[in-house]
Parts: C-alpha cells; structure tokens; sequence
C-alpha cells in the first residue's frame, strides 16, 4: 500500500536502526508524545532495534487516557438516563468510571451508540427529535475539528437536540509541565504528527528555545519512529536543539488553516484536569458562549459525581513517563484489559495495554528464534 | 471474593465474581479472553467430559465404530445480507466447515430458524434459497429443523442454529492436541475479509469498499489436503477472534510456541486500508473460508501445492512453524525485523478515536 510500505520495510529500519546505533555515544531518553507512536514502538517492538543507550519514555498522549474520571462519571451518569442517545468513538466505551463504564451502561439497556464521526451523531440526532443525542468529544487537537464541525452543522441545521460532553486537551501545555516537573528526565521529544497536522509546529519553537530540548514531529509508522529518533539523537549528541519535521508528507508548518479558523470560531482554551495528573493550566478548549446551547454539561444538571479511583492504579506516573506500566504492581494480574483499573490499560493506544498486548516485557518473556 | 477463592466444582456460585461482570456483556461472545472466561468457568466446569473436554470444533464420537464428528453454531449476523453472502449460507459453510476441520466428511445438518415478527417474507425466501444452494454445493442434506417466531423487537429479523453431523475415515486423527515441534502452519488465502465486510456495511460506516465476505464451503479442499498427507496434525478454520485467537488457543492447548511471519500472511490491500483507517489489526478479524493446518514439515510442500489447485486455496501461504521455544506463545516476526507477541485478543476490537 502506497505511503504504508515503504514506511514498514525492513531494509530501511535495519539502515536506520543502524545509523542510530553508529551515532548513538552515551545513554539518552526521549519520550514520544503521542499513544499512537507508543502502539507503533510497542506493536513493532521498535527497542529491539535501538541501542541500550536509548530509552524511549512513552507520553501522555492517549486522549480516552488523560479524560478525567468525572467527565466518565458524568458521561455515565447521562447515558443512564431514558430520554438520551449517548454517542461515542469506541475506545471510550471500556474506560472505567468510578463504578461502570459505558458498555455495561449498553448491556443494562442503556442507548450507548459506537459512532465513527461526530457529523454521524448529528444524523442520529435528526432522526431521533424526541431524544436528547450527546456526542463524547474528547482527545487532542486532532479530533477537534471534527467536533467543531459537528456543532457548527448542527447550529447551521437547527438541531437543537444535539450536545457534546466535551474535554479537548492540548499537546503544548503538557510539554511545559513535563518538562517543568523536578522528576524531569526527558530529553528530547517526539511531536505527535496528527496533532501538528492540524495546528503546525510554530507553537513548539518556544518550548524548543526555553527548554532547550529538540523536539521532532513524527509520524506513526515504525520507518518515521526510527526517524524521528535518528534526528532526535543526532541533535542532543551534536548538543543543539531545534524543531524539525520528520513527518513533512503531512504536516506543514502552519498546519491547517482551515481547520485551525474553525476551532477558534467554536472552542476557547480553559484549564482542564488531565487524569492522573490533575489541572494544567490553559490546557484545554471548551466551547465558546455563542454555542453553549450545545454543551452537555449545561444541558444536563449532573451532580452528587464522587469519583473514586482504584488505590493501586500509577496512570498518572505512566502518563508522566516516571515509572513504565510494568512497574506497577497492579499490571498484568489486578490489572489487565478485561478488569482495566486505570484508562492506559483499555485503548489500544493507551502504555499498559500496548505493553501487555504487544508483550515488551509481558509476564513471560519470549525467545527470539 | 477473590478469584483465588472460588471453587469451580461446586456450579453453585457463579464462578465469574460479579463484582467484575454483573450482566452479559457483547465482549462474552467476541472470542476472546471473556470468551474463554466464560467456556473455562461457566461452561467446560460444569459439563465437563471426555469428548468435550478435548475442546476441538467437532465433537468425535465413537458409534458403533464408527468415528462421528458432531457439531453446533448459530449465526446472528448483522446485517443478514451482505456482500458475498447472507445470513443463510454462512450459517451451511460454518457448520460444514467446523466438521471439516476435525477430518470429517460432512453429511447431514439440521437448520433451525429463530424468526422475529415482521421479518419480509421475501427476505426469508432468499435466505431458504441459499441456504439450499449451500447444501448443494457443499454436498450435505439439510435433514431435520425447527422454526420459531418471537415478537417484533424481540430478535434482530433472524437468528438461525445449524448441527451437523460427519464421518470421519480410517488413519485421520486431526486434534488440537496432536501439533508438533517442527510443525510447518498452511494458511489458505487472504485473511479478514468476513470481519471487515460486515463492518463496512454496518450502519454509519460509510465507505464504499469491493470487500467481500470469503464465505465458503472448505471441506472438498480439506478432502484434497486429506488425500494427499497422513501427516495433517491440526486443521481449524479461525473464524471470530481472527487468526490470532486461533493460533492463541492452539499454542496454549498443546503448550507449544507458535511462530508467524507478518510479511507470509495474504491480506487483500483494502481490508489493509479499511484496517488502516479503523485501527483495528486483521490479525483478529473474522473470516470465514479459511483454514490453518498444521503439517510435518516433510509433507508441508506436498499439501500447499494440493492447496493452491483447490478454488479456495489458490492463494495457500506457509505462514510460520511450531517451536519448542516460548510455550504457550505466538511470536510474530514484524515486517521491520522485529519480533512481537501476538496475544490473544480481550474484547472486542474497538475503533481508536485518532
């Protein structure tokens, strides 16, 4: 498949795995931002090609991860009620609340729908005018065009019983923290490529210019990892930093105009909780006063939320990269994708159910031939 | 209650503790771990025997003796009708398929249909229609069945059961436990195709794909594979749960490792693209005219060349080979170089948010 083979052969990641190996003079770690790298690193076992010196430190960028748990609570607490259509992208539906997740809502009879865009909710909501439809619109810069969008046609076509349960976060706040946090121990950066597909890279300069730290937007196939490694390291061995663009069949440096109009017209930035690491300032959007009227959480007055995490769960030392999820003692046996404790163990994107699916250091280690 | 203090003999409490799971959830039929959950505690526990406890596709019961394979599936596909087939022919092939699978010759299946009210009675000709074409094809009579109706919102349009019984001959003894160190695995097309085409005609997934479902009749190739090696050790068609669930429950049945090669499996560009845009890995989508067959590496050849003359194998790949290393395992080696693990799958597959 043409932009997919090439970015998965392995002559070119034995060249790669080579060069970094040949470059590589002293131990480095560097975290990729992004959960859908960390499936990429994981579901390739990308370490087996890197030298020891290497340690890859898996972000905070898995969006079903970082949700708060009230925001679950309160999705929860929505779905439940008769007069609703809950709609989701699927990964959602397996995070645990604080007692149930979405698709034990679903098996009680609940109306918890898997779409596969936010414009098919608005369809369900045209369709449906004696229910309520609610749209989860979570993740990163990448998924929130599409949001936008969805409440920009449903304004546009007067549907007035469509709301989204929102919490957008945003990538460039979650570096500053990381990087401002005294259990720091990163040193360089992997961008997220869809993120900087959407808002562009400009926005990284001045983290690259006040950390000093090089960071590179990469993409998501194992070729464009050991890429983005390969620059990585080659900036912090030569002791530079610098923002460059391994991913550049994609991302432009302005990003997308259009796409970038239309979430300033709907959403504005606010502070958000992240779960597992708590309030960041400035770090998320919500939606702007003009389109209240589709916010679900001022359609639906849900309150008495107490949320309550598992007391083994570490999400938010994994999240932070301080500790990998199999040093925690809850994985692999409390905790696993069946009886997730914490978010990283559902979506696929999220570390610990890539470590346990993919099997980096699974509870039995395998043999290579 | 701790799963440590449960005890399973007893069948009184539930064994599944329902702190975890109080109602059914759809991941308890997906095939998978919940799957497993449920046969492993609910179902093997307490109907434990002999010919069941041997957990193949087909039951082999000894009558008279004679070997008989006996088998049972229902189908609630939806939609029922879908590109490549509906609801009534994979219904026929599944069953016939699972028989074949365990070395028998399939002969008779029973069909019974579980019909909700409302049902277009032309929709319901099409499906007798093929399911008769079916039967033909394959070379079995539909000999016994049942039908029953239950009220509107009460099913989803029709559900359908079929059993089949067949003879096994003289020197087959296909099993899962019966694979080898050595052991060379046949794979006999490309896989997925099931799986992501009755997703891609499912509600609110709009692309247009020329996917189709591979539903077949399997068993005139596993009569050919049959007639040319004695040595055939393992035959399993992986249906739900992919091939990496089959390959799961082999390597973990005979407690040998498994190790497969990414860049051996035929998957069709646009189920890799439909697979691509989804998030979902086809290594643990459906398919349904398929089979894996574990062969003696000295007859392997023989068999894929037997194989790639068949209609429904003409695309056969050895795909990989049982080791004595990581036991219970299945190891992939990544089109990168890599070496993975390929575990068995825990849920559903859900579609990733970005």
């Amino acid at each position: 498949m043409k932009y997919l083979n090439e970015y998965r052969d392995s002559e070119t990641a034995k060249k790669l795995s080579e060069e970094i190996k040949k470059i590589t003079t002293r131990p480095w770690n560097i975290m990729e931002i992004c959960g859908g790298q960390t499936y990429t690193i994981l579901k390739y076992n990308i370490t087996e090609l890197l030298p020891n010196e290497i340690t890859l430190i898996h972000g905070p960028g898995c969006p079903v991860c970082v949700t708060p748990l009230e925001l679950i609570d309160k999705a929860i607490a929505i779905a439940s009620r008769d007069d609703v259509i809950f709609t989701s992208f699927g990964d959602m539906l397996r995070v645990p609340g604080s007692d149930l997740d979405l698709l034990s809502v679903k098996a009680k009879g609940g109306n918890v729908k898997m779409v596969y865009s936010p414009l098919d909710a608005v369809k369900i909501a045209e369709q449906n005018p004696d229910k309520k439809v609610v749209f989860f619109a979570v993740g990163f810069e990448t998924t929130a065009p599409a949001n936008a969008m969805s409440v920009v046609e449903a304004y546009k076509r007067g549907v007035d019983n469509y709301s989204i349960l929102c919490s957008h976060v945003l990538v460039p706040p979650a570096i500053e923290l990381l990087l401002n946090s005294p259990d720091n121990r990163i040193e360089g950066f992997l961008a997220a490529g869809h993120v900087c597909t959407v808002m562009g890279y400009e926005e990284y300069i001045p983290l690259v210019d006040k950390f000093k730290i090089p960071i590179v937007v990469t993409g998501f196939e194992p070729v464009d990892i050991l890429q983005g490694i390969y620059q990585v390291v080659k900036q912090l061995e030569k002791n530079e930093y610098k923002i460059e663009n391994q991913y550049s069949r994609v991302v432009k440096k302005e990003g997308n105009i259009a796409a970038k109009e239309l979430l300033r017209k709907v959403f504005e930035t606010t502070n958000r909780k992240w779960r597992g690491i708590g309030e960041i300032p400035m770090s998320g959007w919500k939606l702007k006063d003009k389109y209240s009227g589709f916010d679900a959480e001022k359609i639906f007055d849900v309150r008495d939320i107490k949320t309550k995490e598992s007391s083994f769960c570490i999400a938010g030392k994994i999240l932070q990269g301080i500790n990998t999820p199999d040093e925690c003692e809850a994985f692999g046996n409390k905790c696993t994708p069946e009886h997730p404790l914490g978010a990283p163990m559902v979506s696929t994107e999220g570390a610990c159910a890539a470590y346990f699916h993919y099997g980096k250091v699974k509870r039995k280690k395998f043999v290579n031939e | 209650m701790s799963k440590n203090e449960i005890n399973i003999s007893t069948g009184l409490n539930c064994p599944i503790p329902k702190s975890d799971y109080e109602n059914v959830l759809l991941a308890h039929g997906g095939g998978g771990t919940l799957t497993h959950q449920l046969l492993d505690k609910m179902f093997f526990p307490n109907f434990s025997n002999d010919i069941l406890n041997v957990h193949h596709d087909s039951a082999i019961l000894n009558i008279n003796n004679s070997r008989i394979a006996f088998t049972t599936d229902s189908y609630v596909v939806n939609p029922i009708f879908f590109p490549g087939g509906n609801i009534g022919d994979l219904a026929v092939y599944g069953t016939i398929n699972d028989l074949a699978v365990a070395g028998a010759k399939p002969l008779y299946i029973s069909v019974s249909f579980i019909i909700e009210e409302g049902l277009p009675m032309d929709d319901l000709w099409q499906i007798v229609l093929s399911i008769k074409s079916a039967s033909i094809r394959a070379g079995v009579q539909i000999v016994t069945g049942d039908t029953k109706v239950v009220d509107k919102g009460k099913g989803d349009k029709i559900f359908i059961n079929t059993s089949g019984i067949g003879l096994i001959s003289e020197g087959i003894n296909i099993s899962p436990q019966n694979c080898k160190p050595g052991d060379l695995i046949l794979l006999n097309g490309s896989i997925a195709e099931h799986g992501i085409t009755i997703m891609s005609s499912r509600e609110g997934l709009e692309f247009d794909t020329e996917i189709k479902s591979d539903t077949a009749p399997l068993n005139s190739l596993i009569a050919e594979m049959l007639d040319t090696s004695k040595n055939i050790h393992v035959m399993r068609d992986p249906t739900r749960g992919g091939i990496a669930s089959t390959l799961n429950e082999i390597a973990s049945s005979s407690n040998l490792g498994i190790q497969i090669y990414e860049d051996k499996i035929p998957i069709e560009e646009e189920v890799l693209g439909a697979c691509e845009i989804l998030g979902l890995d086809p290594l643990y989508i459906a398919n349904e005219g398929k089979l894996l067959a574990f062969v003696d590496k000295n007859d392997a050849q023989k068999v894929l060349d037997a194989m790639r003359k068949n209609e429904f194998g003409k695309r056969s790949q050895i795909i990989g080979e049982v080791t004595e290393n990581n036991p219970g395992t299945v190891v992939m080696k990544t089109s990168i170089g890599s070496n993975r693990i390929v575990d068995m799958i825990s849920g559903e597959q859900l579609p990733r948010i970005c």
